[in-house]
């Protein structure tokens, strides 16, 4: 499948939600099949921490350059764009190509950076309403994420409860723990006391924080991956042919994950990196009603489809059932699915036959 | 009359239901149809969830070994338990939450009396395998047989009424001596 990326331009102010006001925005995106007479088959697709809007597919210039989701999205795939017309956007503070903090601020005309404001999911919900708008989608068929993006999911069935029909959240959390605030903290210390980083003004002197950004990127990739995926993965497998007894790479696992970081601060940006992790942490639909995430969830609407994976440690399936007993309290359509996978958080990105199968069922019965 | 059938017509139109080891979610689908009756399964097994799933009946993947912690105080009018209850490890706990989250319980399960599983015991020396119970000691998915008397003398100690009892045995009802002649057991019962 041959996708084109396209950006839509709003000149309307965005009030965040911390008070700030962004004068106008872009929104990268891309569609996969066509939006129906009735217009009653559109999904909106939200991405995690370090992916963007192009989730399935390849560019006619890039044919290697394989979209996130693409074993999820496409002709004949569990969400088949042969009879849905899928949106992939990319959240606004990112690096790759919605505005964000290496895009140009109107009233300087140089690259926002550290002025760049911190974004929640709510904004990011707000934000993507106006595409929906813009691309003449009254209500989502579904809107669907996994990590982060189930988040947004989420927030969609809350901030616009009239809009999703079916809101699909998968290997989430209704709010980080005190220890995965935690890992975002030690990852934003990295990033922060890097001496390029120059209180996130490091564009002006035409550096990047990489030893910062590869430290953020190792922490998070282990939390990524269950103790047992990373065993079975790299073992205690050298790296060379004996201990070295140096501080070299010995074990591969090392080497694996020094490969990650270098790759990584390459191409994601440090200030994109300190607002995403900061609307993780912030995010707590239930802050407003006194810690209830069931009062929380009364606005909502929506169908549910719940799925969590038993060795993430991440976003434990504990933290999925709490989502549940809140819906369950509202007496909300909901299913849920709680996948006996080894992987981790990751398994979300995985083609599991069970959670693959599932979802295929669950958008199969969606009537449009 | 089947077991599906009894049960249909225990469930008022449009009563709230959950059903513990719904399986492929066939009885809910059928409640759904014929008594406007909203619910939920809960089961653990990967292939039925997914049956469900293709059913479009709102399926829980969760143990009801873990109990029924996900589900408020009488938050439906029925709870309904088939043939589940002898694959059960902690029945005890699980009835006493099934009447905490419903105002009624239907619970279903093979008659361990059954003349046939009796006289396999008693004469033939070994554990009862028949249609019912297909399944060989050491390679079954029941842990804890019951019979009629059994279970009453349960709900006495938990003090939970029995509304209504039927016996089936081969899609017929069963009215004499039902703790002999009776194959499956299927009771209404409440706190």
């Amino acid at each position: 499948m041959i996708v084109e990326a396209k950006k839509a331009r709003f000149s309307e102010p965005l009030k965040l939600t911390s008070g700030a006001v962004l004068p106008e925005f872009e929104i990268a995106y891309e569609t996969y099949g066509e939006l129906n007479a009735a217009r009653s088959n559109a999904v909106l697709v939200c991405h995690a921490l370090n992916a963007s809007h192009h989730v399935a597919g390849s560019y006619a210039n890039e044919p290697d350059n394989v979209g996130w989701w693409d074993n999820m999205v496409g002709p004949g795939k569990p969400l088949d764009t042969n009879r849905f017309f899928v949106i992939g956007n990319n959240y606004i503070g990112s690096c790759f190509g919605s505005t964000g903090p290496t895009s140009a601020n109107p009233a300087t005309g140089k690259p926002w950076g550290a002025d760049f404001p911190v974004v929640t999911v709510e904004d990011w919900v707000a934000a993507q309403a106006r595409l929906a708008d813009r691309l003449g989608i009254e209500r989502f068929a579904a809107v669907m994420g996994g990590s982060l993006g189930a988040m947004q999911a989420l927030q969609w069935s809350l901030s616009c409860p009239q809009r999703v029909r079916n809101s699909i959240v998968i290997a989430a959390t209704p709010r980080l723990s005190a220890q995965n605030i935690a890992f975002n903290e030690v990852a934003r210390q990295a990033i922060m006391t890097d001496p390029d980083f120059h209180g996130g003004h490091y564009y002006d002197h035409g550096v990047v924080p990489t030893r910062g950004l590869r430290i953020a990127r190792m922490i998070g990739h282990i939390t990524y991956l269950s103790d047992d995926a990373m065993m079975e993965k790299f073992g205690r497998q050298l790296r060379r042919s004996a201990l070295g007894f140096d501080f070299g790479a010995d074990f591969e696992v090392e080497s694996y994950l020094r490969h990650q970081g270098d790759k990584f601060s390459t191409y994601f940006d440090a200030n994109t990196y300190l607002r995403i992790t900061k609307a993780l942490d912030y995010y707590d639909p239930a802050a407003g009603y006194g810690g209830d995430l069931s009062a929380a969830f009364a606005r909502a609407q929506a169908d549910f489809l719940v799925v969590s994976f038993t060795s993430d440690w991440r976003f434990s399936s504990a933290r999925s059932r709490e989502i549940v007993r809140a819906l369950l309290d509202n007496k909300r359509v909901v299913s849920y699915l709680e996948i006996d996978a080894p992987q981790g958080h990751d398994a979300f990105l995985l083609d599991d036959p069970r959670y693959f199968g599932a979802l295929r069922a669950y958008f199969g019965n969606i009537a449009l | 009359m089947t077991e599906a059938e009894t049960i249909a017509g225990w469930v008022s139109p449009g009563a709230r239901v959950l059903d513990l080891g719904c399986g492929d979610g066939k009885l809910l689908r059928r409640l759904w149809e014929t008594r406007q009756a909203p619910g939920y399964g809960v089961e653990i097994d990967d292939a039925k969830v997914l049956e469900c799933i293709r059913n479009d009946v709102n399926v829980l993947q969760m143990d009801l070994e873990d109990g029924l912690a996900a589900f408020a105080d009488r938050s439906f009018d029925t709870v309904i338990l088939s043939e589940t209850l002898q694959a059960i490890h902690r029945q005890e706990p699980l009835l006493v939450e099934m009447l905490r989250v419903g105002r009624e319980a239907i619970v279903s399960f093979p008659n361990f009396g059954y003349w046939r599983a009796r006289i396999q015991i008693a004469l033939a020396g070994h554990m009862p395998v028949s249609k019912e119970l297909p399944y060989q000691w050491y390679d079954t998915p029941n842990v804890h047989h019951c019979t009629l008397v059994d279970f009453e003398a349960l709900c006495g100690k938990l003090g939970c009424k029995v509304l209504e009892r039927v016996v089936l045995t081969g899609g017929e009802p069963v009215s004499t001596l039902p703790n002999l002649l009776g194959s499956l057991a299927i009771y209404r019962v409440s706190a």
